[in-house]
């Protein structure tokens, strides 16, 4: 074996390296350098999203199991960036008392998953996408029950795993049926000998149904709202973020790649997929009055939206569904932010909570609100170039019905985040929360969720580099 | 008397339904788990049974079979501990106990 190989796969080496690191620096540094930790952490972490920035020619290595592509370069460093960003947002949790302790779990943890998802978008054959797949979702039942001494939080790393483990066990059934008619685990050779007969097509509704849990498509979201809600806040950005985000990633690369023959089927199942999705989603995120749980059903109601780039299969679609991520993301991650520092300060994550945030924190509403009207898609903000482009890729298709359905819903979750802005802003309120100073990691983070939220729209230079990579079937 | 490809795929077909069977019926999270180990499993077996019987010259079938029981050694292993950080919140591991966040 050519042990050279492991220098082609830059990215995860330097993301080894830096788990290392901070691995030893957490045991061996003295009580005294450790409390530069975040620092630390946050400036390693910030060094290798630096070297993963730049894209390099396409590689693949042992024998075709590990292939690299530009197009995965940006990917990466859009997760980077989020995964940096929910690090800095991280800070007041991982200080407070209870959690300092075990802080370096939490980095080695979530960078753990990083990886995974490295190896998960990366993957040339079905065996290094399992693992990666598995690597990305095993630590995040730990994250999501890192708050070991609340009850919420241990109830969502139980749902979380379960849930987990059921869906990569019908995806691994369907790996395996499709390992019976093909006689091969590589994509590319798999491609050629898939022919759409059915016992293919129950093998891809298999593997479908498994991918589906993790992005949490309706039918299949019912562990999402309470792992959001259980998870500590920093975890549930995580995951509704950069875990989303890679496993939408890689599901159209196989559809694209794997499962290009049988594009016909996929299709009309991923048509019927979006509408539920959507619309069930909408429907059910106006009743909720948690604000981790309202954002768990818009996020299920986004990734319904991720979908039509994946459905309408060509290279715009790949560009807009990137290009949505990153949107996603910096809209996301600002709301959850504002949620994440009020509830450390003050323990409320209710709707009603937030009456009358505006007169005390007219910062924080503020970054609320552009966020919210981001993710609803609002002109002048990213969220509406983002939803644009996905909506053109999808009627490039010939989809006007769906994009029809979509725009629809667009009005319908106009209102319910219209909700959480009118509380902030015009509901009175008796005890409103008290006016505070959030730390400096915070702040940072937030200005530059809101930079994303004003400029990625507007330089067309960030939508042309990545249509430069993008590819389609 | 020879043992056919056949047998091999109807003994795992039907380990992966009761498996999900369980799973959506048990009321213990440990049983829970078994449930969904059971399903693991028969993935097991249809690896080893294409690659011994379909493609008898290449080993990818068993080595997939071997990460994939490693893989769910590692699940068992982080379910069974946040399993037991709940028996230690709440002395309980029965299901319906674990509903605060009904809305």
């Amino acid at each position: 074996m050519d042990y050279t190989n492991f220098l082609l796969m830059r990215d995860e080496l330097s993301l080894v390296a830096v788990m290392v690191l901070l691995l030893l620096y957490d045991l061996f540094g003295s009580a005294r350098s450790l409390r530069h930790f975040q620092l630390v952490a946050c400036l390693l972490f910030g060094l290798h999203t630096l070297i993963c920035l730049f894209p390099h020619r396409p590689v693949e290595a042992f024998g075709g199991m590990y292939i690299y592509k530009p197009m995965l370069t940006i990917v990466k460093s859009i997760l980077n960036v989020g995964t940096l960003l929910v690090f800095m947002q991280a800070h007041t949790w991982l200080e407070s008392e209870r959690t300092v302790i075990r802080r370096g779990e939490f980095y080695f943890l979530t960078l753990s998953t990083l990886l995974g998802m490295y190896f998960m978008m990366s993957a040339g054959n079905f065996l290094l996408f399992f693992i990666g797949l598995e690597t990305a979702s095993i630590p995040m039942a730990t994250l999501a029950a890192f708050d070991k001494y609340k009850r919420k939080s241990a109830e969502a790393g139980a749902k979380y795993i379960l849930s987990a483990v059921f869906a990569s066990a019908l995806s691994l059934y369907g790996i395996s049926l499709i390992y019976g008619t093909t006689g091969t685990l590589y994509f590319d050779d798999v491609a050629v000998r898939i022919t759409g007969n059915p016992l293919q097509i129950m093998a891809f509704v298999f593997f479908l149904v498994g991918m589906c849990f993790k992005i949490s498509i309706v039918p299949f979201h019912l562990w999402t709202a309470d792992v959001y809600e259980g998870a500590p806040t920093n975890v549930t950005a995580y995951l509704s973020v950069i875990s989303k985000g890679s496993a939408v990633f890689v599901l159209m690369t196989i559809l694209y790649k794997v499962f290009g023959n049988i594009v016909m089927q996929w299709q009309g199942i991923l048509y019927g997929l979006v509408i539920v999705t959507i619309t069930v989603a909408n429907l059910f995120a106006i009743r909720q009055k948690n604000l981790k749980r309202f954002l768990a059903f818009s996020s299920i109601s986004q990734a319904g939206y991720i979908l039509l780039g994946v459905i309408s299969g060509n290279a715009l679609g790949m560009t807009s569904l990137v290009f949505y991520v990153l949107v996603y993301m910096v809209s996301n991650l600002g709301a959850f932010g504002v949620i994440s520092v009020i509830e450390q300060r003050t323990g409320k994550v209710m709707m009603d909570d937030y009456n009358g945030l505006y007169k005390t924190n007219p910062y924080l509403s503020l970054v609320m609100m552009f966020s919210l009207f981001s993710l609803a898609g609002i002109p002048p903000f990213a969220g509406f170039f983002s939803k644009f482009f996905i909506f053109a890729a999808a009627a490039s298709e010939g989809y006007y019905i769906l994009v029809l359905i979509a725009l629809l819903n667009t009005i319908l979750s106009l209102y319910y985040y219209l909700l959480v802005v009118k509380a902030m802003f015009i509901n009175p309120s008796e005890q409103p929360i008290a006016p505070f100073r959030s730390d400096n990691y915070t702040r940072v983070s937030l200005v530059a969720c809101m930079a994303g939220v004003f400029l990625l729209g507007i330089l067309s230079v960030v939508y042309q580099q990545i249509s430069l990579f993008s590819f389609g079937m | 008397m020879e043992i056919r490809l056949e047998y091999y795929l109807i003994i795992s077909t039907i380990m992966l339904f009761a498996g999900i069977y369980g799973f959506i019926t048990r009321r213990n999270l440990l049983a829970v788990l078994i449930s969904v180990e059971l399903m693991l499993n028969s993935v097991d077996i249809n690896f080893a049974a294409f690659n011994r019987y379909l493609f008898p010259d290449a080993m990818e079938g068993f080595f997939f079979a071997l990460f994939a029981i490693g893989v769910s050694a590692a699940e068992t292993a982080v379910a069974i501990a946040i399993t037991i950080n709940i028996y230690r919140n709440i002395r309980n591991i029965q299901v319906h106990h674990l509903d605060t966040m009904k809305h």
